[in-house]
Parts: structure tokens; sequence; C-alpha cells
């Protein structure tokens, strides 16, 4: 029974915990190596983006409000469970790649897990090394604690298809951020499989949402969003990111996109506590000192 | 002028069992002498330039503009109206001192530089503060007592970090962007300079200031101390104009780093401009900040906070506690308190070091609150203002406070800036955070109460940067100050002050 034939997989989007088809019906070919067509992912709309800003801004409080230690452990739980299904991210990332070697694909993916294992462990240290107290010329106490924004948009780089993704994802949900992703238009696939990933992992329903689609279609209706509190957009091109920006710009959206030295993935200056700050407002309270 | 009526003096008589019955007085009167400050140490000039590579030049165009005394109406000096050319010819002097060499210089030195600049603002901290005063219209108590003072500690405290970058940030160097454009407003104009220039500069940055078209005057004041401290020219470049010249500054393409303060209006503006630039950007914009009391709050302390909050610098502050929500069964306690403190503050001439209300900084700045005023009475709310006299010329607004008002009402959603105060009532900690919350706005907030945990449960959940517990509108270089959502972004103040003005480089 060697020909037993393959049971394929649907590519859905991810929304508020659920694997939902876009509501407009649509998809698109995904087509790997050698144009080889590899699935139809789901093409989403812009009421697909409102339902995830929705799904992501139900969940944000509740993921603020749980302890760093809590987060810390989901984040690594996700790198647990990547862990397990190791092989099938690097077939993942070798399919979807021109040029991919099975030693990129084992590279890539052994360094998302890493990656998620790296910020799991700031998630109860980066207050400490971004916040403190700061000595004020009074009889005051002053402390700054770095909170998370709310709700981010991030739009992932094309390619490679699985660490960028992680490198921008991690470090806005471990301070308590929930986050709208539009995925690689080109290779998705590695991101829905990511969803999975999440959805068994202990993290909270609409924490993460991932869309699948094409970005001049979403980009817009996520930049404009007012429940969209920071956009990072490191997948967009300069004149998709410059309209987005210009989008941000009517509710004061924090716009950040990866510099040169963070987009060398697999190096560590790819990964950084201010990276997790650049997703975070510090919130600075007094109180007087007295009898 | 005497700051106060004889008419109002029967009036406070009425009431003085604040705080305790005590016996009505009689038929005594409180009256206050002038004590107006001297103006003797400063000295105007009849025509200012820019001041540009390290020297006063006249602007390109010739063109000048009067800036006035909001306090009589009546004009001060001529400055110059920066134009296109005058923006070139200043951020050409910015990048050429900082490739030129304070790029390149140690730490150390910028520290000295700063050094000498905050010693030197303390030096003349009474001309800087009169001037102040005469320029904006804000009690010489005020920028006498705090303006002036934070401003030289602004520049001490940054001159400290100067030397110490490597290790203000974990596994990272802090490189300077190069040119900053600095846009700043009128309602504490020397120290958003200090607050603006100092980190810039210490952080290995030049810049480029443009100080509010009705208060240019300290800043060209500051520009002499500058020099005074033998600043390398264009490492600090100063030009006055109106509205376009700043918007042809943040639009240059030289500049390398925009940090705007002034409305949300105008900022949205500027992040539109800036997108797809590559420019770096901060916004310190508006507030509509809620200042919250809890039934258990020392009401005493509570009123003179409140006061404190709305009426300082006539309430054009952008993280004034415009919002006072209050407990619904201390509210007719604590807005009766407010009342008859209202009627005690004394409205009028900004040199007299009694004035606890100076003048509004523009005819333009007291037609909105006019405006907004005249919307809160339209739309069914309630206004208490104490009977004061006000100086017949100049801009002044009486205190006002506004009760039976709903959160959908202009007063309780738009920044007003001025000396306007709407409360609003709640009965839960939750419905108080809902309503505190209840604004695109996000810059700061007021908590008063005796229970230690409510304070730190309602602080988790204000969305504001910055939360005064128990006191309000404290400032403090040390303390980072900048708003969440639609208040901007970027923080002015301690380590979080720095990173506006660096690259992150691993």
């Amino acid at each position: 029974m060697s020909d037993r034939l393959a049971v394929n997989k649907t590519y859905k989007q991810f929304i508020g915990g659920a694997f939902e088809r876009s509501e407009s019906g649509r998809s698109y070919p995904v087509v790997g190596a050698g144009d080889q067509l590899l699935a139809h992912a789901v093409q989403g709309s812009r009421k697909d983006v409102r339902d995830a800003v929705a799904a992501a801004r139900s969940a944000q409080d509740s993921w603020a409000g749980r302890t760093a230690y809590n987060r810390g452990q989901i984040l690594y739980r996700v790198a647990e469970v990547m862990e397990s299904r190791r092989d099938e991210f690097c077939a993942e990332v070798l399919r979807a790649g021109d040029g991919c070697t099975e030693a990129d694909a084992s590279e890539e993916t052994a360094a998302a897990i890493d990656r998620w294992v790296w910020y799991a462990g700031w998630a109860d240290k980066f207050a400490t090394v971004l916040g403190g107290a700061n000595p004020v010329a009074g009889p005051y106490f002053n402390l700054s604690v770095p909170e998370p924004t709310g709700v981010v948009g991030i739009v992932a780089p094309d390619e490679p298809p699985l660490l960028p993704l992680v490198s921008r994802l991690a470090p806005v949900i471990v301070s308590g951020n929930t986050a709208v992703v539009l995925a690689s238009e080109r290779c998705p696939l590695a991101a829905v499989t990511l969803a999975e990933t999440l959805a068994l992992s202990d993290v909270p329903s609409g924490v993460v949402n991932i869309l699948t689609g094409r970005r001049d279609e979403l980009v817009p209706p996520l930049a404009s969003h007012v429940a969209v509190d920071s956009l990072d957009l490191t997948g967009c091109d300069a004149e998709l990111a410059a309209e987005a920006a210009r989008q941000a710009a009517a509710t004061i959206t924090r716009v950040v996109s990866a510099s040169a030295a963070e987009r060398q993935w697999a190096v560590e200056a790819a990964q950084s506590p201010y990276l997790i700050d650049a997703f975070c407002e510090t919130k600075t309270v007094w109180h007087p000192k007295g009898r | 002028m005497a700051a106060i009526s004889g008419g109002r003096i029967s009036a406070l008589t009425d009431r003085l069992s604040i705080g305790g019955e005590v016996e009505p007085v009689g038929d005594f009167s409180l009256e206050y002498a002038p004590a107006p400050e001297s103006t003797a140490p400063v000295r105007l000039a009849s025509q200012y330039g820019l001041f540009v590579g390290g020297e006063m030049v006249e602007p390109a165009a010739g063109r000048l503009a009067p800036t006035v005394n909001p306090a009589t109406g009546e004009a001060l000096a001529e400055v110059s109206v920066a134009d296109a050319a005058d923006v070139d010819r200043a951020v050409a002097a910015a990048r050429t001192a900082w490739e030129g060499g304070w790029r390149d210089l140690p730490g150390a030195e910028r520290a000295k530089y700063l050094y000498r600049v905050a010693r030197l603002l303390q030096e003349r901290a009474r001309e800087f503060a009169v001037l102040e005063t005469m320029d904006g219209g804000k009690p010489i108590r005020e920028s006498r007592d705090l303006d002036i003072p934070l401003a030289a500690a602004h520049f001490f405290h940054y001159a400290g970090w100067a030397d110490k970058l490597d290790y203000a940030f974990s596994g990272r160097r802090a490189a300077p962007l190069g040119v900053a454009a600095q846009v700043i407003p009128w309602n504490f104009p020397l120290l958003m300079a200090a607050w603006k220039l100092a980190p810039a500069l210490a952080c290995g940055n030049t810049a480029v200031l443009k100080p509010a078209p009705t208060t240019p005057l300290t800043a060209l004041l500051l520009a002499e101390v500058l020099r005074d401290a033998e600043l390398p020219p264009g490492v600090v470049n100063i030009i006055t104009g109106d509205d376009a010249a700043g918007a042809a500054l943040v639009a240059h393409p030289g500049v390398d780093k925009v940090a705007f303060t002034g409305s949300t209006e105008v900022g949205r503006a500027i992040a539109a401009e800036m997108a797809g630039t590559g420019k770096r950007l901060t916004l310190e914009l508006g507030g509509k900040a809620a200042n919250i009391v809890f039934d258990d709050a020392a009401l005493d302390q509570v009123t003179e906070g409140i006061v404190n909050g709305i009426y300082f610098n006539g309430g054009q502050v952008c993280c004034a506690g415009s919002r006072l929500l209050v407990q619904e069964t201390v509210a007719d306690t604590v807005v009766g308190k407010l009342q008859r403190r209202m009627d005690t503050l004394r409205v009028g001439d900004p040199l007299d070091k009694n004035t606890d209300i100076g003048a509004i900084n523009s005819q333009a700045q007291l037609d909105r609150i006019t405006e907004l005023v005249a919307s809160g009475v339209a739309e069914g709310a309630e206004l208490y203002t104490p009977e004061c006299v006000l100086p017949e010329r100049g801009f002044f607004h009486a205190p006002a406070l506004f009760t039976n008002v709903s959160t959908a009402h202009r007063i309780a959603q738009e920044e007003i800036f001025g000396p306007v105060l709407s409360v609003l009532t709640f009965r839960t900690a939750e419905e108080a955070v809902d309503k505190a919350n209840n604004t695109p706005y996000g810059l700061s907030a007021g908590i008063w109460t005796e229970k230690g945990s409510r304070i730190l449960w309602m602080a988790d959940r204000m969305q504001a940067g910055v939360v005064w517990a128990n006191t309000f509108n404290r400032f403090d270089p040390a303390s980072p100050f900048g708003g969440y959502r639609e208040s901007g972004y970027g923080r002015e103040g301690g380590r979080a002050g720095l990173l506006p003005y660096v690259e992150l480089v691993a």
C-alpha cells in the first residue's frame, strides 16, 4: 500500500482562534519551486481584516493582564510544539523557496524555534531592562514601565516564509500586544502551519490572527483601522509602506519597520529587547512620599 | 491693577468656612497689593534676526513680524519670519556642524557644553523668567519657579547622559541620527526648547529649532546663551517664523529627525508628510486628561490638585486635568470646595507675583476657549465662573467650571487648552476607567484615593503616558513624558528620552 493517496491540507486563515476561509470565498494558487502548485491559499478580504482586528482587540486586555511568567511559558510552549513538528516546518520552508536546500530549511526552522525561546525568556525581564525608577528632584515615587500598545498589524516579508514572521511576531506579543499578521504573499503556507502550532500552544484565541492574500488589498484596511495601535510594515515595499504610513497618520498609529540589520534574520542583530520596546508605550506613575 | 476686585471681597468672607466651621469674620477686606516683578533684567532689542551658524542673521526676504505681550496687546519687538531659503540655510549649517565635528566629538566634551548651558540658564534665570512671562503671558510665579529652573535642569540631566550612552541601552550602541528639526509650542517656550535640544545634543545630533510664532523671545535669548557657552556654530540653529516656516523645516529633505510638540491636528499632518521619507518622527500632541477622585480621597488636597491640574498656566497645558471625574457620593462636596477655591484665584497681570492665572497666549487661543465654553453652555452643561474683573487690555479668561457634563459634549471630548474644567461623575472604579479612557487622547491621568491597591489597579488601566496619583502636573528631567494613542509617540525625559535621537546599532 505504498501508493496510498495523501490527504492534502486546506490552508485557511486563522482568526479569533478559528481556521476559516475568507468571507469573500476567494483563494489564490501558491506555487513552490519549479512553479509546482502547492495549494490554494485563502485570498483574504477587507472584511477579514476587520474581523481579525476585532478578534485581536477583544483578546488584548486579558492577554496583557496575564502574568509575565504565564506569557513567557506560552511563548516557550510555541517553541516546544514547533520543535515537535520540526520536520513539517522544514518541509514547508523547503518547498516554498526557489533554491532553498534542505540545510537552509533546517537552519531556518531551528532559528525560528530558538527565536521563540529567546523572546519567551524576555517576558518577565524586559520591563526591568526598559523601565525603572526615576530619581526625580522631589519627594515622589516615580516609576516607568513599558506597556503594550494594544493591537499591532504586522506585514510579514515575502521570504523566507517562516523566520522573519516569527522574528517580528514574537517581540510584539511577548509584552501583551495582540497581532493581526499578513503572511507572506508569495509563500503563505508556513504561516498557516505556524497558526496551527499557535492553536496548540495555549496562545489564547485572538492573540495572533493570521491572514493570507494580496498585500495591496489587505494593508490599506489594516493601516487605516482605528483599532490598530501600531504597524510593522517590514513586509511592504517602499510605495505601499509610504501609503500605509500616510493612512496610519490619521490616528497617530505607530509605524515600525525592520532596519537593514534586523533583516539579517538569522543573526543575533535581528532580535532585541528594543524590538519589544518598539511596540510598547512607556507609562510613568508618580506618587508623593509622606508620613 | 489690582488682581482682585472689590466686588469679590464680600463674596470671599461668606466662604471662609472652607475646611472647617469658621465663623463669618465680618466686614474685613482681603486686598492684595500689586506685587509686580521688575522688568529691569530684560533688555529687549527692537528687532531680532535668525540664529544660524552661530550668528544672528537677517532673514533672506527681510520679513519681520511683531511679537506681542498678551497681557497688554502691545508689541515687544519685531522678530524675523523665516522662509524656505532661511530653512535651507539653517539646515545646511546644522549639517555642516554635524559632519564637521559634533558627531565625532567625545561625549564628555558634548556633556561639558550642555553643563555650561545649564549653568548659564541658572545664572540668568530671572531675566529668562521675566521675558517668558512678558512674551507668553504665564504668571511670573510659574516661569520663575517651574519653566526656567526645569529648563536648566533638563540641560543638566542630559549633559550627564552625553558620555554615558554606552550604559543606556543593553547590548546596543547609540549612534546619532544627524540633523534634528524641532518645532515647539507656545505654552512652555523655553522649557520645550530645552526638552528638544538637550537630548538631541547629548546624543550627538545637531538641531534646527523653530519656536512658536507668539513666543520667540526666550528662544532667541537662549541663542545668546549658546554663544556664551561657545557651542560650536551650527550645532543649534533657531529660526523664528510662522507655521509655514515650521512646515518648511519638517519637510526639508536635509533633515534626519523631526520632533514636534503641538496640536494633534498638526501632528497628523506631519506624520502623513513624513510617510515614506525615512525620517524618524516623535510627536507630543494634545490631551484631555481625566483627574479621577474617589470618595475616600483627602478632599482638601484633591481640591488643590484639581486647581493645579486645570488652572496651572491657565489650562494651556497638553496634560492639563481638564476632565474631573468625581465619585458620585462626593461630587457635590468636591464641586463646592472647588468653587470656593476658584473664587480666591487671582486672574490678571502675569508679572504680578500674586497672580494665579495670567494672560491667554493669544487672541486666537482666547477665541477658541470662548467658542468652546459657549458650546458647553449651548449643549446644556452648567457653567460656574467666579466673579472677577478681568484686565481691560490683553487676552484674559476667567477660570471656568462646567457641571452636568455628558461624555458626548464637546467640552468633554475636545482639548480646550484654557482654564475650563468639565466635571463628570462615576459610581464604580470600572466606570471611572471607561470614562477616563473614552477619548482618542492618552497623555496623562490623575488618580486621587487613599487606597494604595486601588491606585495601582487604576494606574494599570489608564491609557496614558503619565499617571499622577495624589498629585498632578509634576515634571522632572529624569521622568519620561509623552502620550499613548493620539497624544503622540516618543518620550521626553530620562533614558526613554534618548531613544528618539539615536539609532541603536548592534
